[in-house]
């Protein structure tokens, strides 16, 4: 029989370290939050978080969050609340390539219970940690909304389908290759207009 | 394929571009729409198809525009649903990325009948790709003024935003969509007051899913009684299914309403049969929230007769004997998939995406998983199984919204249809996968 | 003026009145219980579910009965409305599952948890509990987490509600702590290490509705039904001054807004009445209050329900967090 039942959470620390966007990020910002009506600004909050994410170190470090609460005018325990309520914000410093591999029903049955054991297997790290040369951390995610292609993984947000034992071998190993490369696909403040 | 209104141009190829669609017959109904027709005009059109919501719960689309508000003062907005977010559910996402501009051309007619000026997709965050996507054929749609100020040269003007979200299920709920879109967390709304009174920033708003407002193109291309002349009874139109599970041919077809299940297991055109010949032991038709169906139930009704796919024949039987057509997402399991394990893991989901606001939800859920996961490792007792089910039971319909009942169903259905493969695992963990229970879970 | 019926006691009530409000207008055994609606929170209510009921007719204009069982206090009656509460089985059946739902990961250590006499979900499941649980699961337990030197915060009793959320972000400049995460680890927290500290912090300790904010210049001093609640008074720059003092003897042991029948406090008060004043020369008492006992410790109840169930902390459950 189950033992415990303890939540995992932890509190963070403040380091007030200077964050900033670019100016061209700003712009960006700038833009998006006209999209909303006057007075509306935390509107832009979630498009803003997933920018930040991605320029600002790869996760939400409370500084971060404080930053951005002040671009959006808001109190900072408002993005604490809505950063812990989504799952695509990381709270904590991820690895390079973060393997977010599908575990529900859909793709379970038709592989991915296998396709994750062997992600496991292969990388010697178990669900929530990081290799140790901080490459990649493995995730299990909730259904990505591309069923008809499972097993499913996505990779800092990019869609890997049909995944096979073989296939994500291959992946992870391109992804080795691709270390200080650039990811080729646009980021979060390239895809609005 | 079938019948193709929506997915007619799938496969032309560079269809994403403006000019191409364009080339092929693309924005003639916003043109039709926006210079012969009157606002009022198009809603009628859509009344008369017999449009009915394609996101879940099937509710009619004209009637839901008649509910919103016209008597007040302040902006009206419609807020298009692709958070696609439901277990088995796909075909949102293969719209967008194949046909933007469909979706598009069926937003600016519908803003235009409901006088909406702002229109916003909240759009699940994991499809970032398709943030890009939509956001160049909104773009495009503006540089040839189908979007922007005074459409086409009459008063007409409406702006499309892309909304990203950020990872939660429940933001597919409306109203939880709409707290998100505000830049809250995704907690439903108590209702009344109704979106339609009050919903984003306190503004009369429609909340539409993306097939709904894609169909409103072909409707008002043909006319809304030709719409209605397809399908059978009040399950009008064509319906995109997004196939999945141990079956040749996974993926998103059009369908006429009113085809059998079995033909969309077994034909060529479709699923192709049964991955590996194997042998269907059940179907959940709708996305993973609607009630389960053992063999007999999915291809027949309780009384014989063949079952369609329509939202009259799928619910035939109510919970006794049948399901739902829900979003139309096909989950098909053959004879090795295990039921029980299958229903832990979409209580696990539903645990995961609960937003955690109200009590029978929230702590069901979790308690619900719990037990299903000892089932499931041989550690369960065989009152767990009517335990289940009253727990079940004291979560539907006791909720602030939906996903309380989406919870219950797969669970009370599962144990319904297959009541003896729960009792065979007590005390027997089961045989088709090796997991090891763990003796602390950590939350 | 609506006419309305509550388990066949007719009523008339303003336009805009809940379902809630107009049993409270007839008292009485009528009234559902509240676990997260609180008159002087906007935006409350809704989330616990204990307060359904079923609408038997939904108005004179549209007699249909609505479909499903609907939270009272958020539901605004409508001329001709029928509404059963405790005359219905149904709702009876619902609460009790609500009850259930809120005890499952409940530590139950009233024991030692200074809430207890006075506590809202001891009185739920001493009115609507069942006899025994039926959960064998490991119970949920959160890390703690301190809040400060005024307020203890005890996340494995919190019930959810958001009414200490609501609070802040109402009676403070700046809420310092929120409702995080999601689903059932959902957490009330101040996600970074920091002391809850403001003029009217205090309230969240009189708005919660279980001992998982609790005083903690009052910690251990004392069980409740001991104490003589007195109505009191001082001049205060900051708030009315109007307090409910709990006394032993010529002590004061602590101090709190004064709760109403319904538990919700009349008016809310300063930090400084609450936590500073505790000497009786700071007050002027006005003498007794009259609180009506309804908690089934101060009732005298707390022999019986000790033979029931919810006392006992239950085999598997943890020590309570110390
Ligand atoms: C938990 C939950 C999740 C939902 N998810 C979605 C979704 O991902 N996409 C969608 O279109 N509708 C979803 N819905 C249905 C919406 O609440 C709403 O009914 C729909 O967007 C209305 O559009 P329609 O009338 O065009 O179907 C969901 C409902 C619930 C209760
Ligand atoms: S039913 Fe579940 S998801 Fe819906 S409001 Fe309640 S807790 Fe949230
Ligand atoms: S701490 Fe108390 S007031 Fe706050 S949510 Fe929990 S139970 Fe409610
Ligand atoms: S179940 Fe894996 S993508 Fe849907
Ligand atoms: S008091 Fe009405 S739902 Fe909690």
């Amino acid at each position: 029989m189950e033992k415990g039942s303890k939540v995992n959470h932890h509190l963070f620390v403040r380091e007030n370290k200077a964050v900033s966007f670019s100016d061209e990020t700003l712009a960006k910002i700038r833009s998006l939050i006209r999209r909303y009506p006057e007075g509306r600004q935390k509107s832009a909050l979630l498009p803003v978080l997933h920018i930040a994410q991605e320029e600002l170190g790869g996760y939400l470090s409370v500084d971060t969050m404080d930053y951005v609460a002040s671009l959006l005018g808001i109190n900072p325990m408002e993005v604490y609340e809505v950063a812990t309520f989504y799952s695509m914000f990381y709270l904590e410093k991820m690895g390079k390539y973060v393997l977010e591999v599908c575990h529900t029903g859909p793709c379970a049955i038709c592989g991915g219970e296998e396709v994750l054991k062997h992600i496991k297997d292969y990388l010697h790290i178990e669900t929530g940690e990081t290799t140790p040369d901080g490459m990649f951390t493995l995730k299990e995610v909730e259904c990505l909304g591309a069923c008809g292609n499972g097993p499913v993984m996505q990779v800092n947000t990019e869609f890997y389908e049909h995944m096979t034992e073989k296939q994500v071998e291959k992946v992870i190993e391109e992804l080795r290759q691709k270390q200080g490369e650039e990811g080729t696909s646009k980021g979060w403040a390239e895809q609005f207009s | 394929m079938g019948r193709a209104i929506l997915l007619d141009k799938v496969n032309i190829p560079g269809i994403r571009a403006f000019e191409v669609y364009r080339a092929h017959g693309g924005y003639k109904p916003v043109d039709k729409g926006l210079r012969e027709m009157t606002a009022a005009q198009v809603q009628q059109e859509v009344i008369k198809s017999g449009l009915r919501g394609r996101g879940g719960a099937g509710f009619p689309t004209g009637l839901k525009w008649s509910f919103l508000d016209r008597k007040s003062d302040k902006p009206r907005y419609l807020v298009c649903n692709a958070d696609e977010s439901e277990p088995g559910t796909f075909k949102d996402r293969y719209l967008m990325e194949k046909l933007p501009h469909l979706l598009i051309e069926g937003l600016i007619l519908s803003s235009y009948a409901l006088g909406v000026k702002t229109c916003y997709i909240y759009i699940r965050g994991e499809f970032k790709y398709l943030v890009g996507i939509l956001e160049t054929a909104i773009r495009e749609a503006k540089k040839n003024n189908y979007l922007g100020e005074r459409i086409l040269g009459t008063d007409f003007s409406l702006e499309i935003y892309v909304h990203p979200g950020a990872g939660a299920y429940i933001c597919g709920e409306e109203t939880a969509l709409l707290e998100s879109l505000e830049g809250k967390r995704g907690n439903p709304r108590i209702k009344p007051p109704f979106p339609a009174y009050k919903g984003v920033y306190d503004c009369p708003t429609v909340v539409n899913n993306v097939e709904t407002l894609a169909t409103v193109a072909p409707i008002i291309s043909m006319g809304g009684e030709t719409y209605a002349g397809i399908g059978t009874g009040k399950s009008t139109g064509t319906k995109l299914i997004s196939a999945c599970g141990n079956i040749n041919k996974p993926g998103v077809y059009e369908i006429e309403m009113g085809l059998p299940t079995e033909d969309f297991i077994y034909s060529e055109e479709y699923c192709g049969g049964m991955k590996n010949d194997r042998m269907l032991k059940a179907v959940i038709p709708g996305g993973s929230s609607v009630p389960i169906l053992p063999a007999d139930l999915i291809l027949n009704t309780a009384k014989g007769q063949p079952r369609l796919i329509t939202y009259e024949s799928l619910s035939e039987g109510e919970f006794e004997s049948g399901s739902m057509l829900g979003s139309g997402g096909f989950i098909v399991f053959d004879e090795d998939a295990c039921i029980v394990r299958n229903t832990w893991n979409l209580t696990r989901f539903y645990r995961h995406e609960s937003c955690g606001q109200c009590s029978p939800c929230r702590e069901g859920t979790g308690w619900m998983e719990k037990i299903l996961y000892r089932i499931e490792h041989g550690q369960g007792r065989m009152s767990d199984i009517d335990l289940l089910v009253r727990i079940a039971k004291n979560i539907e319909g006791n909720t602030i919204c939906p996903l309380g009942d989406a919870a219950a169903w797969p669970v009370a259905s599962a144990i319904r249809h297959f009541r003896g493969e729960f009792e065979a695992h007590i005390n027997v963990p089961c045989t088709m996968y090796n997991g090891q229970m763990k003796e602390e879970r950590a939350l | 003026m609506f006419k309305i019926t509550i388990d066949n006691i007719l009523i008339e009530v303003e336009e805009g009145t809940t379902i809630l409000q107009a049993a409270r207008m007839i008292g009485g055994k009528v009234v559902p219980p509240a676990m997260c609606y609180y008159t002087g929170l906007k935006g409350s209510g809704g989330k616990c579910r204990s307060c359904l009921v079923k609408v038997a007719k939904g108005s004179a204009k549209d007699p249909r009965p609505m479909p499903k069982l609907v939270a009272s206090c958020s539901t605004p009656v409508q001329d001709g409305m029928v509404v059963e509460n405790t005359t219905s089985a149904e709702v009876q059946e619902a609460r009790k599952g609500v009850v259930e739902f809120l005890l499952i990961n409940h530590p139950l250590d009233c024991p030692v948890c200074d809430q207890a006499g006075e506590c809202d979900l001891q009185d739920l499941s001493y009115g609507f509990g069942m006899e025994e649980t039926n959960t064998r699961e490991p119970r949920r337990e959160y890390p703690v987490v301190d809040i400060g030197p005024l307020i203890k915060l005890h996340m494995n009793r919190c019930i959810h509600c958001y009414r200490c959320v609501l609070a802040a972000e109402q009676l403070t400049k700046k809420r310092a702590h929120g409702m995080l995460y999601r689903g059932d680890t959902m957490e009330i927290s101040t996600f970074i290490q920091t002391a809850i500290d403001n003029d009217f912090s205090g309230n969240m300790i009189d708005v919660c509705p279980v001992g998982a904010l609790t005083d903690k210049t009052f910690r251990f001093k004392s069980r409740v039904w001991f104490l003589n609640p007195m109505n009191a008074h001082r001049e205060c720059s900051k708030c009315s001054g109007k307090v409910t003092a709990w006394m032993f003897g010529n002590e004061i042991y602590r101090i709190t807004g004064r709760k109403d029948q319904f538990g919700e406090v009349e008016e809310f008060i300063c930090n400084e009445c609450r936590f500073e004043k505790k000497d009786i020369n700071d007050w002027v008492i006005d003498g007794p209050r009259k609180i009506k006992r309804q908690s089934v410790i101060s009732s005298n109840h707390y022999e019986e329900l000790k033979k029931g169930s919810i006392i006992h902390p239950i085999e598997g459950t943890t020590e309570p967090q110390e």
